[in-house]
């Protein structure tokens, strides 16, 4: 018997998913609790206790954690040192000039390392990687001393043009790893040796303000599963969609950041592959935000371009995972000019939605969906008040229907639309922008909301088909379970192509795969084949955005580079540039240690399946759309069969989500349980 | 519901926005010219087919071009009426940088696409583009010395450079010969091009999609809402006249500032702009055109107004009286390459300035206010090729009810980030010696201003001439409420073992620099918002360990002392308060 755990670890709650195989077969389990904020292990652990499986039996366990994220976003950080280049202590803090939003003067921005925190010493390199001042080591060493002096937890060293040259770095890690007190030091080249001193310092600082923590959680965590008995490996969700060894992930502590987007992406992207789907469009949408991404040929966007909040970029890969402020708790209203909007305020979950009765009082997009039938009204989260539904409704009369002149339904489904019309902006931005189609997606639906929208969402983009998973819910855990181990590489050359020397850039490749295939043999038993792919960031002369160009070997040619550079920008930018020189910018490798994959179609034991999509029926309820009331039939999603085939007006219910099959779209199961729904299919 | 029922006049107000965001998003990632790749000095917008008037702008879009294609759309319909620009066919891109029609610099070049949707011409997409030369006497454009409009460059009137969708080679060659660096500018002009198809195939979708008399009918719409909000926001200043001055350094030419005068009246939903008592037009090209004057107070107010939708609606509640026989009303052959950057940012804080005695929670102190042009042009021996290196700056933001200004902000009329230092020192011949914080520069106030930035730059290799177009170095950002000004600011030119100020300050052109010379710059800070002795004190000692002031300025700005170990000595602080206060 093999057990694997995926436990991903989410602002509200605490997912898991357990799947064992052996000679009696494969069976998977679940559970979801609330998120202990204070202590995240609890949490875990309490997870783990409520499948009935001992943590003794475990094989092995992937967690995904929010830990770094919210300690970064809520500046809940570490205290941490900075010793730079003369000259430049305040590249942190001064930013490349801008200001928090394009209209408006207000706004503040505080670093995460505090100026009286951020000593200079002399040392410099020049653009080449020359040395024009030496560093000084006893400067050096007196500044080590004087930041732990200062009660710094951990240090970072960052001086100019490190990515051309880190010696000077090297040089100065290596002294102050003898005089600190503990193992977090980050040297500003390690996460990424590219250009760009603001990006690459403020990654390095993440790094270090969320390194203590992460390495506190972690420990704690292994520690309390060995007192169960746990002896196995613990593996760490990553923002790139990998995972990494618990016993390595502190050293790059900022690649977990965003690691729960990510792992619902790489869940899509897994259930996408054995559904036979190559192009997708995430969407999961939640009580404040909603996160799009796109799964293009089977494998999920990633960018290193990302930026969590006002000014903290962190130039490491991550999934391309796009957030707007519109989720269930976003709260509709009348502007000045007469104008119906929603968001950008949220109600949040405190006081929530007025349908959760914990004294919200303004209309939300969860009340219109209450307000149209969408979803159960016999299954409010009300707790300490119940509220009624006559309630909502009125609420929605007196601020809405009755200034627009319109019915209370209207107002509701106008509500809906405007949302829709707000994220389907930000799936052009994610899909169009980038010149893709969206009709040419499916939309992956998913999130406690996201079954809710997305069926009329898809009308609004002219998206043909909808894919709610299984467990649309647990799908952030579903991601710790499939994902694979991943490790990736940045070197920047910035040379004219025609000018590079073509045996460096196949040494540079060929070296970055091996230090990935080194960090991923830590866990060699868990890995059935490894992938490595290469690429190269390029443009051409003159231009300062990049490109990224698939190279499919480490020795690849000059004219082959050339070739599949023009090609990637003609299709991005529908335009030839014969006359300019192409540029090579940075050479990336990614290592892929690809894990047992996962059978999606276990999600959903077959045993409780209903002979027929008609025994599944568990209720009729009055549902708004298209402008009328219908009478629509209610699934139990866990009873649906395989094969069925359902046609709207309907709503599929299960634990964790409710889906709705607007009327003239035909939902089936397909074979692995994946609810698609056909969403022009009636007029076909 | 009726085609115009209020959802789908919600959803067609979003998907003209979602329109010019994808075309800002094309242009700057296919762009060349750092200035729109980097900086995002770049907009987009849709313009009505009969008189210009503003129908969307992109929120990513530089807020200075925020008024001004309107009247280079309109000025364009006027030419093509009376025969003087070709009339529009499908296909068909116009461009042009005439200041005069419409404009703002030369460098400031505008490409147009008649909008055709089933044959029928519906409405106009028109985008700028900062490009990094258009010819004249400095590279880069941003004369300090320029008394006509000829020194600045290639002056181009609306002519179709495409021609039913192919580029005429004659008008490039003409475009092309005038330019410095010329062999990038394709990829640019490709750029601009393929950003107006990108937005003519999303309209297209859109008016598909919703018919075009329901698009047409929604966008009348959405303009007199646009209206009815700017009533709204306008209603809840109070009724009366609020005056203010802000200046100008000087010309470049002539070295004395100039004045800008402003009165601004509220009655009823609507205010008023008097620019009477300004200087007249000055011999320098620290002009203005009406277009930029205009567009410099509607960015103003919808920084005070940020929620207002970018559409000609939204200015009709702001009357502009036509500031006709000042500097900020040039007409041909006035030099202007400073309006755009520099003086729209002054008249900006004119209207700050003037507003916040009538809604001090809604405005705040006067920001830095400069965009810091500074261009180094040579030949760099090492590549043997030439180049023109431009750096921007930011500067100190004001204090404000919220809290204090932040640091290196962009500057008022822009959103264009900085380049690194790293990136400069890759492309250019020079080395920084420092990008700094620079120390003291926050005007003193309950709130703070924010910290300009100081920086040192040194020419590595061969000769160089730098350009400097920048202000507030006669007088720092004024503060408000009592609050003190932010500091000015300095350009120092260290050649040999001479250190130099330039006779005007903020401005000056060809700086002969050899190996080794250094350019120092410390750009203005934030003025500051109320009462400095109002501040709380242990911010003031947090201020002081952070290094931004120091212990003497905490108790000769702030009226705050500090014990030996930089905590506040309580006691002393109220005396010293009460003390300076009396003396005041």
């Amino acid at each position: 018997m093999r057990r694997v755990v995926g436990i991903d670890v989410g602002g509200t709650f605490t997912d898991l998913l357990l799947y064992e195989t052996g000679p009696g077969g494969e069976r998977v389990r679940l559970a979801k609790i609330p998120t202990t904020a204070a202590n995240q292990a609890v949490g875990v652990l309490g997870a783990i206790a409520e499948t009935g499986v001992a943590a003794a039996d475990l094989d092995l366990i992937i967690h995904g954690t929010t830990a770094t994220t919210n300690a970064v976003l809520e500046r809940k950080v570490a205290r941490v040192g900075l010793i730079t280049t003369r000259g430049f202590r305040d590249t942190l803090e001064l930013g490349r000039r801008t200001r928090p939003r394009p209209y408006g003067l207000f706004g503040t921005f505080e670093p995460l390392i505090p100026r009286e925190l951020r000593v200079e010493i002399d040392e410099r390199m020049s653009a080449r990687g020359e040395v024009v001042v030496p560093l000084d080591e006893t400067a050096l060493a007196a500044a080590v001393g004087k930041l732990a002096g200062m009660g710094c937890e951990s240090l970072v060293i960052h001086f100019l043009h490190s990515y051309a040259n880190p010696a000077h770095e090297l040089a100065a890690g290596a002294i102050a790893r003898r005089l600190w007190p503990n193992e977090y030091v980050t040297l500003g080249h390690a996460l990424l040796s590219e250009y760009r001193e603001y990006e690459r310092g403020t990654t390095a600082s993440v790094n270090a303000a969320v390194q203590p923590i992460l390495d506190r959680y972690v420990r704690r965590l292994q520690r309390e599963l060995e007192d169960q008995g746990f002896k196995r490996d613990l593996l760490v969700m990553n923002g790139n969609g990998g995972t990494v060894s618990a016993r390595v992930v502190a050293r790059d502590a900022a690649k977990t950041i965003m690691s729960g987007p990510a792992s619902g992406v790489m869940a899509a992207a897994a259930t996408l592959a054995q559904s036979g789907i190559k192009n997708a469009i995430t969407y999961d949408m939640g009580g404040t935000s909603t996160d799009v991404a796109l799964v293009h040929g089977g494998v999920p966007q990633v960018s290193a371009e990302l930026t969590i909040d006002y000014g903290l970029p962190i130039h490491v890969p991550m999934v391309d995972v796009r957030t707007v402020g519109a989720g269930g708790g976003s709260i509709a209203s009348i502007n000045a000019a007469g104008m119906l909007q929603v968001g950008p305020q949220s109600a949040g979950s405190e006081p929530g939605p007025i349908c959760y009765g914990r004294g919200g009082t303004l209309p939300t997009i969860t009340d219109a969906n209450l307000v149209l039938g969408r979803l159960d009204p016999d299954r409010l989260l009300a707790v300490s008040q119940p509220v009624t539904v006559a309630q909502v409704r009125d609420a929605f009369g007196a601020t809405l229907a009755k200034p627009l002149g319109l019915g209370i339904e209207q107002a509701a489904a106008a509500v809906i639309r405007l949302a829709n019309t707000h994220m389907a902006g930000a799936i052009r931005m994610v899909s169009l922008s980038r010149g893709h189609d969206p009709r040419d997606f499916t939309l992956f639906a998913f999130g406690g909301a996201g079954p809710l929208h997305a069926v009329a969402l898809a009308r609004e983009l002219g998206i043909p088909e909808v894919l709610v998973p299984a467990r649309p819910g647990l799908t952030n855990a579903l991601g710790c379970l499939v994902a694979d181990l991943r490790q990736d590489f940045v070197n920047t050359l910035n040379t004219p192509l025609d000018t590079v020397a073509m045996t460096e850039v196949g040494a540079i490749l060929a070296a970055q795969r091996e230090r990935g295939i080194a960090i991923n043999a830590e866990e060699q038993s868990e890995i059935v084949e490894t992938t490595v792919l290469h690429g190269a960031d390029m443009q051409f002369r003159g231009q300062t955005h990049l490109i990224r160009v698939a190279i499919p070997r480490a020795d690849v040619s000059r004219e082959e580079l050339q070739a599949l550079f023009e090609e990637a920008y003609f299709n991005r930018f529908q335009v030839r540039l014969p006359e300019i020189k192409a540029v090579l910018v940075n050479l990336v490798t990614s290592v892929i240690g690809r894990r047992r994959s996962f059978p999606i179609g276990a999600l959903i034991e077959g045993g409780g399946r209903a002979a027929s999509a008609a025994a599944a029926i568990i209720a009729e309820r009055e549902l708004f759309a298209g402008g009328r009331w219908h009478l629509a039939r209610v699934f139990d999603r866990v009873k649906l069969p395989i094969g069925a085939r359902i046609e709207g007006p309907a709503i599929v219910q299960q634990v964790d989500a409710t889906t709705v099959i607007e009327p003239g779209s035909v939902a089936t199961v397909d074979a692995i349980g994946n609810l698609r729904i056909d969403v022009f299919g009636a007029s076909a | 519901m009726s085609a115009l029922d209020p959802l789908t006049l919600a959803v067609i107000q979003a998907g003209l926005g979602q329109v010019c965001n994808e075309m800002d998003i094309a242009f700057s990632r296919s762009a060349f010219s750092p200035v729109i790749a980097e900086a995002d000095d770049r907009s987009s917008g849709l313009y009505d087919r009969d008189t210009g008037a503003l129908i969307s702008q992109g929120e990513l879009g530089l807020p200075v071009f925020v008024g001004t294609m309107q009247y280079s759309t309109r000025e364009l319909i006027r030419l093509i009426g009376e025969g003087r620009a070709g009339p529009p066919e499908p296909g068909d891109i116009y461009i042009v940088n005439d200041p005069y029609l419409g404009g703002t610099h030369l460098m400031d070049v505008r490409f147009a696409l008649p909008f055709y949707h089933r044959g029928e011409l519906f409405c106009w997409l028109q985008n700028t583009g900062h490009w990094p030369d258009i010819g004249g006497m400095v590279p880069g454009g941003f004369s300090a010395k320029a008394t006509e409009v000829e020194q600045e460059g290639l002056r181009l009137p609306p002519v179709k450079l495409f021609k039913r969708g192919v580029m005429d080679p004659e008008i490039y060659a003409i475009i092309t010969s005038n330019i410095r660096i010329a062999d990038q500018r394709i990829g640019d002009i490709k750029a601009q091009a393929a950003a107006l198809k990108v937005g003519e195939r999303r309209l297209t979708e859109l008016v598909d999609r919703y018919g075009r008399d329901t698009v047409a009918e929604a966008i009348g719409e959405i303009r007199q809402r646009a209206a009815r909000l700017m009533r709204a926001h306008i209603a809840t200043i109070p009724d009366g006249v609020y005056r203010s001055e802000a200046f100008v350094d000087s010309d470049g030419v002539v070295n004395e500032p100039l004045k800008i005068a402003l009165a601004v009246t509220k009655a009823g939903d609507t205010l008023t702009f008097d620019f009477t008592g300004s200087s007249p037009p000055c011999r320098g090209p620290m002009n203005s055109v009406a277009a930029t004057t205009y567009s410099a107070v509607y960015l103003a107010v919808r920084h005070i107004f940020p929620d207002t939708p970018l559409n000609a609606g939204a200015f009709e509640p702001l009357k502009i009286v036509r500031p006709e026989g000042t500097f900020l009303d040039a007409h041909y052959p006035r030099p202007v390459s400073g309006c755009a950057a520099e003086v729209s940012q002054r008249i900006a804080e004119a209207v700050f300035l003037a507003l916040a005695q009538a809604i001090p929670d809604k405005v705040t102190a006067a920001p830095a206010g400069s965009s810091g042009n500074f261009a180094l042009g040579g030949i760099d021996p090492l590549k043997a090729a030439g180049y023109v290196m431009y750096q921007i700056s930011g500067g100190g933001y004001g204090g404000n009810i919220e809290g204090d200004g932040i640091s290196n902000g962009c500057s008022t009329i822009g959103i264009s980030k900085t380049a690194p230092v790293e990136v400069m020192e890759q492309y250019y011949p020079v080395l920084f010696r420092r990008f700094a914080l620079r120390e003291g520069s926050g005007g003193a106030g309950w709130r703070r201003g924010g910290f300009g930035v100081h920086y040192e730059v040194e020419l590595l290799r061969g000769e160089a001439r730098a350009s400097f177009v920048m202000d507030h170095g006669r007088f720092g950002p004024p503060g408000v409420l009592g609050g003190g000004d932010g500091a000015p600011n300095i350009v120092r030119i260290h050649r040999g073992n001479e250190v130099s100020i330039p006779e005007h300050l903020s401005k000056d052109q060809d700086i002969p620099l050899s190996r080794g010379d250094r350019v120092e710059v410390m750009t203005p800070g934030g003025g500051g918002y109320g009462d400095p002795f109002r501040r709380d004190a242990a911010l003031v000692a947090r201020d002081v360990i952070r290094g931004y002031y120091t212990a003497e300025e905490a108790r000769s700005l702030f009226g705050v002392v500090l014990s030996a170990d930089g905590t506040v000595d309580a006691a002393a602080t109220a005396a010293a308060r009460s003390r300076l206060k009396r003396s005041a």
